[in-house]
């Protein structure tokens, strides 16, 4: 019974982890581990309730900042990745810049984004911007940049200006390698905002969790940790649907 | 001469010098006429077609076509390459209709006069014996049906002149010689004038008026050929005694002209 279970892909994933869970909280008792080191998975949710209304505040706000550079992300991106995409002169003169640029640790660029804007939520919102927008402009760029010439010429031969060209080809031909990035640009732009947090912000989950460390509040920093991840599979799992519900011809039927 | 090339050079540039793919290129279609052009591989089809349709230009020589000279793409043309590149994203119907979105005066009218520019789409899908199937997409069709659409995408905007790059290269031989007998229906009821491109010389004689034999590169047109048979052409005359005499006759001259190279 447990077995043909363990074989079902939708229910092995909750059966490994609560496997996990179950496992965690037997070591910490039976090793008798100090709450300050590793605190048991009951003690994490306990921390979750008596600290629930701050963890929600804070939950909301790396939620709404890691959003907010994700949507400029692709908006930047996907405006970028088409004028890359639109010449080859514009491509080779953009895209070293880019790959320089994108090889920068952003964590370093947060230090910057705080002496122009601030302790606050800006920073944090850039660098989930600078972060995740260069995956969306690579794949809409090689989109366009895997064209088949026969195709163009078709339109081309008729008259058919750049322009043309672009809309009828080139952006729908694009787009389901804009909505293939959105899994990577959202894990991104997550990771973008909590590094911000965590090195200057007065709100936000990275920050809750730095300061509950300092004042060795273990379960708390623990607690962090899991709305970060419940965020982190959340909004990976929508940006998976999206994917699926938009990149219908590309998969050669299935969902429209 | 409806479409006239006069001592055509063309060469594209490349890492190692320039690569000459045609030189000293002449050649007369007149209106209406089937013109098919054979020619060992890689010895400048494509690049002609290119030229004809005013997507390249030439270094030298003269191009005209429907008596003004070619400067650049004619919307007056239609196009199908052996690779039938309907876009995925559209069904059958819209693919077929892409070029209206394209060429004036269609494209401004297109909007206000939506139904009967899908009527005479749905006209020419049945004509290819594609009735019913618009509403499929590109994907869900076998290669043979979507050549026959390509067909129509290259006609739907009524072209006088309609270009061919080995259309039927890369379908079964049965599928080829029934696309065979729907392309001559086709010349038959539109008596556009067509410039086919192919390395089979059973197609070149069975659907062509005139055949054009080219050398190797650089390519030049090195005969002409006269096609006698009456029309319309059963699919049998392929295996008569003088089809066959011909056919030999072109391979001859083929194998020659790649000779020149070797
Ligand atoms: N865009 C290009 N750049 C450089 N060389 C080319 C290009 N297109 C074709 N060629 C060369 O020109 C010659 C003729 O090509 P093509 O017209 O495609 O021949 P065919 O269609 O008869 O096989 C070939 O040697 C090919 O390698
Ligand atoms: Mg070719």
């Amino acid at each position: 019974m447990i077995l043909t279970l363990l074989k079902s892909p939708r229910a092995a994933p909750f059966i490994y982890a609560v496997a996990l869970i179950i496992l965690w909280e037997l070591a910490v008792r039976i090793g008798d581990m100090p709450v300050y080191i590793l605190p048991a998975p009951s003690v994490i949710v306990g921390a979750i309730v008596k600290y629930w209304s701050p963890i929600l505040k804070n939950s909301l706000v790396t939620l709404w900042t890691t959003l907010a550079g994700f949507l400029l992300a692709l908006v930047g991106g996907l405006a970028l990745g088409l004028l890359v995409g639109w010449s080859k002169a514009i491509y080779s003169g953009l895209y070293p810049l880019m790959v320089g640029f994108n090889s920068i640790p952003k964590v370093a660029v947060v230090p910057i984004l705080v002496i122009w804007f601030g302790i606050g939520v800006v920073p944090a919102i850039i660098t989930a911007f600078l972060i995740a927008f260069f995956p969306v402009v690579v794949n809409v760029a090689t989109g366009l940049a895997t064209i088949e010439p026969e195709t163009e010429d078709v339109l081309r031969a008729l008259g058919a200006s750049k322009w043309d060209v672009m809309t009828k080809i080139g952006i729908p031909r694009a787009l389901p390698y804009f909505f293939g990035s959105l899994k990577i640009a959202i894990t991104l732009a997550f990771v973008g905002s909590v590094v911000s947090e965590t090195i200057a912000a007065n709100a936000g989950l990275g920050h809750m969790m730095l300061a509950a460390q300092s004042q060795f509040n273990v379960p708390l920093v623990f607690a962090g940790l899991v709305m970060l991840a419940v965020e982190g599979i959340v909004m990976y799992a929508v940006m998976a649907e999206i994917e699926k519900r938009t990149t219908g011809w590309a998969r050669r039927g299935g969902v429209r | 001469m409806f479409v006239s090339l006069d001592g055509v050079r063309l060469a594209y540039p490349s890492d190692y010098g320039e690569v000459l793919a045609l030189d000293g290129l002449t050649m007369g279609i007149e209106e209406g006429e089937f013109a098919a052009v054979v020619g060992p591989s890689g010895c400048g089809k494509s690049s002609l077609m290119r030229l004809a349709t005013g997507l390249h230009l030439p270094q030298s020589g003269a191009i005209r076509v429907a008596d003004k000279p070619v400067t650049g793409p004619l919307s007056i043309t239609g196009m199908a390459f052996q690779n039938p590149s309907l876009l995925p994203w559209r069904t059958t119907l819209a693919n077929v209709m892409l070029p209206l979105e394209i060429v004036r005066p269609h494209r401004r009218r297109l909007k206000h006069e939506r139904t009967a520019y899908t009527q005479k789409a749905e006209d020419l899908l049945s004509l290819v014996g594609l009735e019913g199937f618009g509403a499929r997409f590109p994907w869900q069709l076998s290669g043979g049906m979507q050549q026959r659409a390509n067909l129509c995408r290259a006609l739907i905007h009524d072209p006088v002149l309609l270009m061919l790059d080995e259309p039927f290269g890369a379908l079964d031989a049965f599928t080829r010689e029934e696309l065979w007998a729907v392309m001559q229906d086709l010349h038959a009821q539109k008596r556009f004038t067509v410039i086919l491109v192919t390395h089979d010389l059973r197609e070149a004689i069975y659907l062509a008026d005139k055949i054009f034999v080219m050398s190797a590169r650089p390519g030049r047109i090195i005969s002409e050929h006269r096609v006698p048979f009456p029309r319309p052409r059963p699919m049998d005359i392929t295996y008569e005694r003088e089809f066959v005499d011909l056919v030999q006759e072109l391979r001859g001259e083929i194998a020659d002209a790649r000779k020149e190279v070797a």
